[in-house]
This record gives C-alpha cells, structure tokens and sequence, in this order.
C-alpha cells in the first residue's frame, strides 16, 4: 500500500512483516524512530515478538546470537558507537554462522561526537563477515530488510541493512508497503542450519586451534561469497513478487556510452543522479553506479558494470586516515589492470550536505580531467590553514575539535 | 529529460521555527498532504540536538515525479517563518526565488513586519502574514499554528489543497483533534484569500 | 553426682559423603546414581582437583535431573569453556553454547527470549561464567538480565581469579592474595584490602527471585539450592566457590577440604535469600581460626613462616576480622540459628 511515512517507520513495518519472533535494541540516534515504532506494534498485538529493553547494544547483539541460536529469528538496529561497543559480538554472530538481520543507521563515528549521517560506522565492520546492503531510498529501504531476512535464513549469515540516518531515516517519502500475504510467499519460516535442541545436543563455540582456524574461516568466507551467486536470483524472486525492481549486487543508471562513471553508496545516488541528468542535457557521457552489495564484494560485477568507462569517480562518506578512500580502493581493485584514473571525492562527513553544485563541480572537473586523485568536498581550507598554523606556533595549540568551532564561530560572528 | 526526476520541476519550501513549535510536523503533513493530492513529496528536517526554543528548519519538496535529491533547500520557492520572533535574528530568506512566497505567521499587517528588504525580492503580492497561532487557539485550544499555516500556503499558492491537508489531518491525529485543526485550516486559508485580494488590488492601483 | 547438662554436637560424616549410604535411595543426590546426566561428562583438559569442573558437573546435573533435561546451558569465556571443548572434542553432553566473555548473561537472555517466542518455555536456560566473566567484565550485562527479570539462572564459578589467562587479579580476589598482577612484594603484599565485589550481595540488591551460595564441599547443599532455583522462573543467581589447585597453589587433593575450611572460618558465608531478603544461612558447626584455611595456599604464603606459623598477624588478624563481619552479616553462627 502506498503511504507518505518516515523512513523509520517504513523500516519497523518492513521488519514486522517479516515476522520476527525476537526484537531488541538499545536506543541510539537516529535509529530510536524504528525500535520505538516495533514496540508499539508489539504493544498493540500487531506484532507477536518478545520485545527485549536491553542495557547496552553489546547486550542487544548478545540476545540476537541467543535467540538464533534456538531458532528464532531475530532483529536489533544500531549506529555509529552503537556499533563499536557491540564489535566484539558483531565479530561473534558472524563466525558462529547465525543469522541475524540488524539495520545500521549510518552515522559518523567519533570523536569528536557527531549525530549525523556518515558511513564510517559501516565501514568499521566490513570485514566482519556480515553481508552488507546500503538502501538509495526509502523504498529501498523496506525492499532490502525484507531480502535481508531471506538471505540470512539461506546462508545462514548476518545480514545488516545500510540506511543513512537521518537523511533517509528522518524523511518523509512515498512508499509503497507490502502486503502481508507478499512477504510470507517471500520469506518462509526460519528454518537453522544448527540449533540448540535438548533432544539433539549441539556445543556451539567451541576454541579452534592453529590447526583447524584457517579452515574454518576460508569456509566462512566462502559462505559470504555465496550472496553474490544467491542475491541477485533472489532479488529477481523478490521484484517479481512486489512488482518492481528490487536492487541486489548493482545498479547501473545511464551507463551505456558513459566515459566518467561515478560510483556511490546509498541516498547520496539520489542527488548524483539529478547531477547526472543535468550533465546528459548537456551532452556529456557521464553515468553513475550504485554499489547495492557492499560486502561481499560484487567485482566482476562492477568490473564489467565499468567496462566502457575511461575514467571513475568514487564518492564516499567514509575514509580511511592517513590512507585515503575505501570505497576507492575497492573499486580500484575491480578494474585493476584496465589503467583507468580513479578519483576519490569524499563528501558528507559528520552530515554534511552534499550539494549538487558541488558535485557537478567535481564532475565537470573529471571530464576535464583536471580532477584531483582525491577531493574531501567543499573542505574549508582557510580553517585547516589556520589551525595547522596554531599547531606549529605553539605546543599546546590546544584540542583542534574545539579550535575549530571556536574559529568558525568567530568568523560567523565578524 | 528534465521531466524525469523532480529536481525541475518541484516546488522546493523551507519551514523556519523554533524547537516545540511543530515545524517539523508542519513539513511532514505538508508532504502526505501533497501526497494525498497525488503529488510526489520528500519532506525533512535540519537536523540537530535542539532543544525547545531553539531556531530550527525544516524542508519540503513537491512535485509530479519522484523526487530523487537530497540536499537540504537552499533555493526555496516558498518560505514559511513559524515565528515572527526569528524575523531579524536568522537568515529566513536566504536563496529565495525571485518569483518566491513567504508567509509570515504574525498578528500584525506585512507592511509592520521587519522584512528585511524582502519586498525588494519578491512581489507584495507574494508575501502574507497571517495569524495562525491566534487561529490555532481558537479553533484548536493549543498555539500550533502549523495546520493554519498549510491552510494559508494553500491559498496563496495553490500548491496543495485544503482537502489534501484535511485528508494528512486525519492521518495524523484523533478524530476530534483532526477537526479542530481542520477549521483552523480553512480559516487561515479564508484569511489569505482577502488579504491576497485587497494585496492584488493594492499593487494594481 | 552432677546433674549439669553438657551439650553434645553430632557431626554426621555420612552427610558428605557422595554415596550416602545413610540415607534412603530416593533422598540421595544425583552425583551418587550411575545413571546420572554427566552433564559435562569425562575427558575434559581440566587440572588435577579443578573445584570448577566439579562445580560445573555437580550443578548441571542437578539442574538436569530436575528438569528431565529441558536444559540449554550459555558458557562464557573462561576456564570451564576452554577446557571442556578443547576443538574438536566436546565434553557437554546438553545444549551448550558459548559466545564472548563479557556476554553470556545477554545470550542467556536472547535464549530465553527465543524459546518463549517459539512456544518452548519448558526448556529452561542457564547462564555459566567465572567470577572475572561474572563480576567484572559481564557485570553489566548480568545487572541488566537480573533487572529485567529474565528467565535464567545464571551460576557463576569464583576461584578468586583469572585463571584461564594466568591468574591475574579480579574484583573476586580476596585481600593479601598473591595473584600474577598484585605482587607478593611492598609494604602490603598481595592484592590490597578495601577493593573488590560481593556479586551475592549485588544479586540480592536487584530484589531477583532467588540468591544462593553454595560450595563444592556440601553437595547436597547445592543440588538443593539447584533445584530450588529450577523450580522458580525469572532471574536467579547461584554462587559457587570453587577452588583451584594451581591458582591458589594448593594440593589437588585438598580442594573440597578448602572449600569446607572457607564456609567453617566464615570467609565464604553460605546462605540464601529470595527478592532481596535473607532467607536462611548455612550455620557453622565447627568454627575454625582464618589461618587454617589461608596456610593450605601459597597465594596466602607470604603471611606465613616456613613452618606454618602465622608471620603477618596484623594481615591474618584483617583477614579474620572479614570473616566475623561475614557471620554477623550473613547470621551463619550458631546463635542465629
């Protein structure tokens, strides 16, 4: 049914369907919206869950690896520090091959302390062994949860769900939720590949030694590496059922003929692709690629997405310190060898906009390719200046979180 | 081409108000108000730690198509100031477009608003102010003036209905508040319309 | 002659004996039949006189028998989980599955959850973990499970220390014992008085169902306080003093012997309570000085001569004086009784 709701409902109604038996999270912004709207489904007896009030997102996780344990299927949403401080069980669920669905509210990870939407939070995991999706919209959004829980079930994998906190969460959009009667001819009960039965007694986490741990882990690899065979058939499953396209591994917009392609991760695709059309009206051979499937990673996939391309520009909301871009990097690696200049553009951080002006600035400067290898979109270079400045003039230059803020304010005030 | 995505042709609004005053919900019934006119709209907030009495902002897009960007709305076609208070102390009217509307919720006729210059801008005819929080009392008991507001943009710019908002009204709230702020609505939309009226004579004179 | 009456005390030895061949079949403990679960049955790594692995069996099973083996049991990291799977052997003859140190009680939750959501609330859950799993890293994870009230009974197995990784000082460890990171060395050698949790007393603070304590040397004392905590739903909590031969530097044949020497000096006071409130305690018999205890372990070594006489009076006198605050508070001498 089409409605006009906040991604963070749309997000609770998506779960709910899926029928999950055990629901957990602890509060963190900007995820408070879904859990907040579960449990009042749960209150109400729309939705038949146990609903557990955790004391910490390392408890959250904790229950979830509990609770798939025994055959239940389970769900629980965090962000950014959220996510850090269950790590270590972020680590755990995935090793001990149980599925669990979490969705990930993107937000920048500190210090310093920021609230708003970045993807360092996501980035921070992407070697645990989780899948993981990043939704462009909304829609996305609800489509991608309800995959989530299938693909989980069938590898036997956690899967976590990527949407921007606050641009996506917090917006109000058009989207269409499915019916019940959909979601159940799509995602069957949950049925474990290993479970906690009194009549069939199991160990489950057990030491491994030098001997067997290389092992195991290629194995756990190779079961990750499965959703990139699984996902798209599934995908296809999943769009026929609900009557329109449901993203797996890529998606392409304007590719045919493109010289630069620019290549992006969730709602950030929504402002290149206007950037893109505009450009298209002027002539320009300039398209655009959605990584839907971060982890695995889709590279033959995006190799050939990137075929034709002369030249590629990234744009994330993450990167690594003292090294430069990670999407970068990977995309690097799925076109090694073809001797195509691969630009970094860095945007959004800690929530900045990212304005279409800007943007169509860097593009234009690619096709010029008077581009640098790497760009941090509209960085005020006058305040780095000044603070690098201060740092050398004196030893206790003082916290440059606080210079900073301190410099703009005056600056703002003048 | 341009016609395939929103960013053209959508009427880009931006809300002004501050923390606890319903800017927020303002923008959201503004969008499920379009929605329910079988518009497309994409509807947000600045986001921040805000606390009550805080300046906030909220923004809006309306179109036929789907709307696919995300940037905050820097050239707004309308701007909707919640509380006159913010007159003078923020930045209300940055980007607006020369064919822009505003609409002020005041007490208090244009003319004795501190505009700024703004009706160096925008035509006079395009600017109104409108008492919403005083409707907002009367019909509905409680100084929420953002239904009345959605009833005056109606008027003043045609963009969506009083129907559409009535149909968000409902969605939103109990049945007997819904009707409360569905006759502040149509009330501040009556408002408007004579104002425009005698503003449209005024300027032809 | 004098008509004075002299109190007579009977010490029943058959009381703790396993077999108790004084008591009628039907009334002696699940360690003593064949056919018991062995829980966590044999092959184990554990050291030579482990008071854990005793623990660990001794409880399970009780839990076991009384639940017609309706039992998944969480294990954190820690001794009792790396010993008894040592990959790719298993000595857990139940449900069992462990996940981090500092979680189990969550897990245990998670489980708990789980089943009530798939209809199998006949399948009851238990918790195990060490005191460094329990009091300090999972302390907050088991605060939680205790204020929500969930249907767990988590068991914790104190040996005073983190024995897994080498004995390194927990907030278990008792005053003036020497531990890998609290030296025997300076003016108060070992770990300082004044520091350190009672998670008993904890327990008890969040008002859950059950509280106990129990030792190794009283077996009968724990199946029962097992099987009581299994006849109650909702948080429960059962504390075992375990010891370890190699972290307390104490002989592998003395270990139900020190477990006894703990409860009859009052160090280690044995009691139940239920929401908060005391409910009994295990009255000692046969009072015994604090140094009988500590002389049996090299951790306590310094505060002795060579001979066994006490050297550090002022230490031993700190040390007993902890044990009469324990019979006071805990009203484990025989005039509360």
């Amino acid at each position: 049914m089409l409605q006009q709701i906040e991604g963070s409902r749309a997000v609770a109604e998506a779960v709910a369907l899926c029928r999950p038996n055990v629901v957990c999270a602890y509060p963190i912004s900007p995820q408070t919206h879904i859990i907040e709207a579960i449990g009042a489904m749960v209150k109400a007896g729309e939705l038949d869950a146990e609903f557990v009030n955790v004391d910490s997102e390392m408890a959250a996780m904790s229950v979830l690896i509990g609770a798939s344990a025994v055959g239940a299927r389970a769900y629980t949403a965090t962000a950014s520090q959220g996510l850090l401080y269950m790590m270590e069980a972020v680590y755990n669920v995935a090793g001990l091959g149980l599925p669990a669905v979490m969705t990930l509210a993107n937000r920048a990870l500190g210090a310093p302390i920021n609230i708003w939407n970045d993807h360092s939070d996501a980035m921070s995991v992407r070697d645990a062994g989780w899948v993981q999706l990043f939704a462009e919209t909304n829609q996305e959004a609800i489509d991608l949860h309800i995959l989530a829980f299938s693909l989980a079930e069938e590898l036997s994998v956690p899967v976590m769900v990527c949407v921007d906190g606050f641009i996506l969460t917090h917006a109000i959009e058009r989207v269409d939720v499915p019916e019940q009667a959909q979601v159940d001819r799509l995602l069957a009960p949950f049925e474990p590949r290993h479970v906690l039965d009194p009549s069939d007694p199991v160990s489950i986490g057990a030491m491994v030694g030098p001997d067997a741990f290389t092992e195991v882990r290629y194995l756990a690899s190779i079961k990750l590496l499965r959703a990139l065979e699984v996902l798209p058939p599934l995908a296809q499953r999943h769009s026929d059922e609900l009557g329109r396209s449901v993203p797996s591994l890529v998606s392409p917009y304007r590719l045919d003929d493109a010289d630069v392609v620019v290549v992006a991760m969730g709602s950030v695709l929504g402002t290149i692709k206007d950037v893109i059309d505009e450009m298209r009206d002027g002539g320009h051979a300039i398209g655009a690629l959605g990584v839907s499937c971060f982890r695995p990673f889709p590279k033959e996939q995006i190799r050939d997405a990137l075929a034709t391309a002369t030249r590629v520009v990234v744009v994330e909301k993450a990167f690594s310190l003292g090294y430069g871009g990670i999407l970068a990097t990977d995309i690097a690696l799925a076109v090694a060898g073809r001797g195509i200049p691969i630009h970094t553009v860095i945007a959004g951080l800690g929530g900045r906009p990212v304005w279409a002006a800007s943007l169509r600035t860097c593009f234009d400067s690619a096709l010029d390719a008077t581009l640098s290898e790497t760009t941090f979109l509209d960085l005020n270079e006058e305040v780095v200046a000044r603070e690098i400045g201060r740092m050398a003039a004196t030893r206790r230059s003082g916290p440059s979180a606080e210079n900073v803020l301190r410099d703009l304010a005056e600056r703002s005030r003048a | 081409m341009a016609a395939q995505h929103g960013e053209h042709t959508a009427t880009q609004l931006r809300l002004h108000g501050r923390g606890g005053q319903g800017t927020v919900t303002a923008a959201e019934l503004l969008a499920v108000a379009a929605f329910e006119d079988g518009l497309y709209a994409q509807a947000f907030p600045s986001f921040g730690s805000e606390r009550m009495g805080a300046p906030v902002e909220a923004y809006c897009r309306i179109g036929s198509s789907p709307i696919r960007t995300r940037e905050p709305v820097a050239r707004p076609d309308v701007v909707i100031v919640q509380d006159p208070t913010l007159l003078g102390q923020v930045n209300l009217f940055g980007g607006l477009a020369s064919t822009g509307f505003v609409i002020v919720n005041a007490s208090c006729p244009v003319q004795e608003l501190e505009l700024d210059g703004l009706s160096e801008l925008v035509p006079l005819t395009h600017i109104v102010s409108v008492p919403a929080t005083r409707i907002a009392l009367k019909h509905i008991g409680r100084p929420t003036p953002n239904s009345a507001l959605l009833g005056a943009l109606s008027a003043l710019t045609g963009l969506i209905s009083t129907a559409g908002v009535i149909h968000a009204l409902e969605h939103r709230f109990a049945p007997a508040v819904a009707h409360a702020n569905a006759r502040a609505v149509m009330e501040a939309f009556d408002v408007v319309v004579a104002e425009r009226g005698e503003a449209i004579s005024a300027a032809a004179n | 002659m004098s008509a004075e009456r002299v109190p007579v005390r009977f010490y029943q030895v058959g009381s703790f004996a396993v077999g108790n061949r004084l008591v009628s079949a039907d009334r002696r403990n699940a360690q003593s039949d064949p056919q018991r679960a062995n829980s966590l049955t044999s092959g184990h790594r554990a050291c030579a006189g482990c008071g854990e692995a005793l623990g660990a069996r001794y409880a399970l099973d009780a839990a076991t028998r009384v639940t017609n083996g309706q039992l998944v049991a969480v294990n954190a990291t820690g001794c009792l989980e790396v010993f008894s799977t040592p990959y790719p052997e298993t000595s857990w003859q139940l449900p069992w599955l462990h996940s981090l140190f500092a979680n189990s009680p969550s897990v245990a939750t998670g489980v708990a959850a789980g089943l009530r959501s798939l209809g199998k609330s006949e399948v009851r859950v238990i918790a195990q973990g060490g005191d460094g799993g329990t009091a300090d890293i999972g302390m907050g994870a088991l605060s939680g499970m205790f204020e929500r009230n969930d249907d767990v009974l988590y068991i914790c197995y104190d040996n005073e220390a983190y024995m897994n990784t080498g004995v390194q000082r927990s907030s278990a460890t008792p005053g003036a014992a020497r531990t890998a990171t609290t030296d025997v060395v300076g003016e108060h050698p070992g770990n300082v008085f004044g520091t350190g949790k009672f998670v008993p007393a904890i327990a008890m603070a969040h008002e859950i169902p059950y509280v106990a304590t129990a030792s190794v040397a009283d077996l009968f004392d724990l199946e029962t306080k097992v099987e009581r905590a299994m006849s109650m739903r909702g948080a429960r909590y059962l504390h075992i003093l375990v010891p370890c031969p190699l972290g307390w530097g104490s002989a592998s044949s003395d270990t139900i012997r020190l477990s006894r020497l703990a409860e009859e000096t009052g160090l280690f006071p044995v009691f139940e309570a239920e929401n908060g409130e005391l409910t009994g305690s295990r009255t000692i018999r046969h009072r015994v000085p604090v140094e009988d205890y500590l002389r049996l372990q090299r951790r306590f070594s310094h505060l002795f001569t060579r001979d066994g006489a006490v050297k550090d009076e002022a230490t031993v006198a700190r040390i007993q004086a902890i044990a009469d605050r324990n019979i006071r508070r805990y009203r484990l001498s025989e005039d509360d009784s």
